[in-house]
């Protein structure tokens, strides 16, 4: 398949990637109660791949999946809300350690909505975040603890993560100028 | 903006229903949190008028709004100006001062809603318009059937008792048959309105016909209120001839659903071993209305999707 714009992480690249995060989660915090928590869309097959990874290495955790649609931020009156997909915890929230996945770490928004949308569910012990790609602009003061690439782009430019359970393929181009 | 209003189920097209089973599914969660309540109607009014007596669809429509952070302001028949006479359209627009985004209405006239969604510039959601529609019950009945049997079409339902004064049958029915199940509306003559069949059905007044075989009896409420109508002799013979007791539901299939849209009349249209029997889901429409209605407010609150 033929993609527009320039690759950043081509599927071998991405795996590699990936192993790197399964390893920097497995050497941060104390693993005891650790659990993967998916940002919708995009989060949720690469958390269950980070699991998958750990899997490897003799660690087994569970997987959530967190939709934010109902905490975002730009649904004022007035225009139009999101589609809204089913969150699903499959442990209890409460004194869990907990990595949030995302795709790409950007503006901090979604990452804000995903935090208020986890203390919803109850009071983890810690909660850290790993994203694939961290692109800067951030307009919220978070960072992520475990980044598998970071890259300059300019605001009007487009980060598209591809994951072959969403969109047939893997890779990551960086699209527009 | 266009307003997106739920006025019936009657005109919507499967995958619209399908969208809204789907949506209320997604709203299921929240009501299982540490925190029963999520900020997606912050800042937005809902309105609830309800110009005739409920308290079920009331309360679950206000918990709804509520879980949803949206303010609430709630006016009932008998402490509002309707008593001294001003006519709906006049309270529905002094209301409209207020800028509700939503307008949920239950209201003893059919046509009710759809004549506030002409005149009031808020989204209108139909609780009950008379004997026409209760657009939200019929969608509980569906997500009930579709969790418990994972589609709809296909399935036999048998739907039993007054259709002609049930705005819950005809929700229901409509919604049923556009999503391909094959239902048997069911009761006396003198309940089973002319020209049902339009909504997608057939009839019969044979309870054991409509009876066998069935995935699913949704049984109606004997509205009692209407008893001076004497459109049947008496309770016992009403529950001879059309109730749900054990030996009649054998005829279904051993793991048919049995529904009831609430409150029971026990001993009449249900013998109190079936409403409490393990086919009974009448609990399970309770906590999924409260679903649904979230569901209804959130796509109504929200106007036409502009992406």
């Amino acid at each position: 398949m033929k993609h527009a714009g320039r690759l950043l992480l081509d599927a071998r690249a991405l795996d590699r990637t990936l192993r790197r995060l399964a390893l920097q989660i497995l050497e941060g915090d104390p693993l005891a109660d650790l659990a993967l928590v998916g940002v919708r869309t995009r989060g949720v097959p690469l958390a269950h791949r980070l699991a998958a990874l750990l899997a490897q290495e003799g660690l087994t955790v569970p997987v959530g999946e967190l939709d934010i649609a109902l905490y975002r931020d730009d649904t004022r009156s007035g225009r139009a809300l999101p589609e809204v997909r089913p969150t699903r915890l499959p442990f209890s929230v409460d004194g869990q350690a907990i990595v949030l996945v995302d795709d790409v770490l950007f503006t901090g928004r979604t990452t804000r909505a995903a935090l208020d949308a986890l203390m919803a569910w109850g009071r983890p012990r810690v909660v850290r975040l790993a994203v694939l790609v961290d692109r800067g602009h951030r307009e919220l003061p978070l960072h992520a603890d475990h980044v598998g690439l970071a890259v300059e782009t300019t605001r009007a430019q487009t980060v598209a993560v591809r994951l072959a359970e969403a969109d047939g393929i893997d890779g990551v181009w960086l699209e527009g100028a | 903006m266009a307003r997106r209003h739920l006025l019936g189920l009657q005109g919507l097209s499967a995958a619209e229903l399908e969208h809204l089973l789907d949506l209320a599914e997604s709203f299921e969660d929240i009501s299982l949190r540490a925190v029963k309540k999520v900020p997606a109607l912050v800042g937005r009014t809902v309105c609830l008028l309800f110009l005739e007596a409920s308290t079920r669809t009331r309360i679950s429509f206000e918990l709804a709004a509520k879980r949803l952070s949206a303010d609430t302001l709630s006016i009932s028949g008998s402490a509002s100006s309707v008593e001294k006479g001003e006519t709906l359209l006049d309270t529905a627009r002094t209301l409209a001062a207020y800028r509700p985004d939503v307008i949920v209405l239950r209201h003893k006239s059919s046509g009710a809603a759809h004549l506030l969604a002409r005149h009031v510039d808020a989204a209108i959601v139909n609780a009950g318009d008379g004997a026409h529609e209760h657009p939200t019950q019929g969608l509980l009945d569906l997500l009930t059937i579709r969790r418990h049997r994972r589609r709809i079409a296909g399935l036999k339902v048998a739907v039993i008792g007054d259709i002609a004064h049930s705005r819950v049958a005809r929700s229901s029915i409509a919604g049923l048959a556009r999503l391909g199940a094959d239902v048997v509306v069911c009761g006396p003559p003198t309940m089973l309105p002319v020209g049902i069949e339009a909504l997608g059905c057939r009839t019969t007044t044979r309870r054991e016909a409509a009876v066998e075989g069935a995935d699913v009896v949704m049984m109606l409420r004997i509205q009692k209120e209407r008893a001076g109508e004497e459109l049947f002799p008496s309770d016992r013979e009403y529950a001879a001839i059309y109730g749900l007791d054990p030996a009649v539901l054998k005829r279904a299939k051993a793991d048919c659903l049995v529904m009831h849209p609430g409150p029971v009349n026990r001993g009449v249209e249900l013998h109190p071993d079936v409403a409490d029997g393990p086919r009974s889901v009448i609990l399970d429409q309770v906590s999924t209305g409260l679903a649904v209605r979230m569901a209804a407010l959130y796509h109504c609150a929200g106007g036409e999707h502009g992406q």
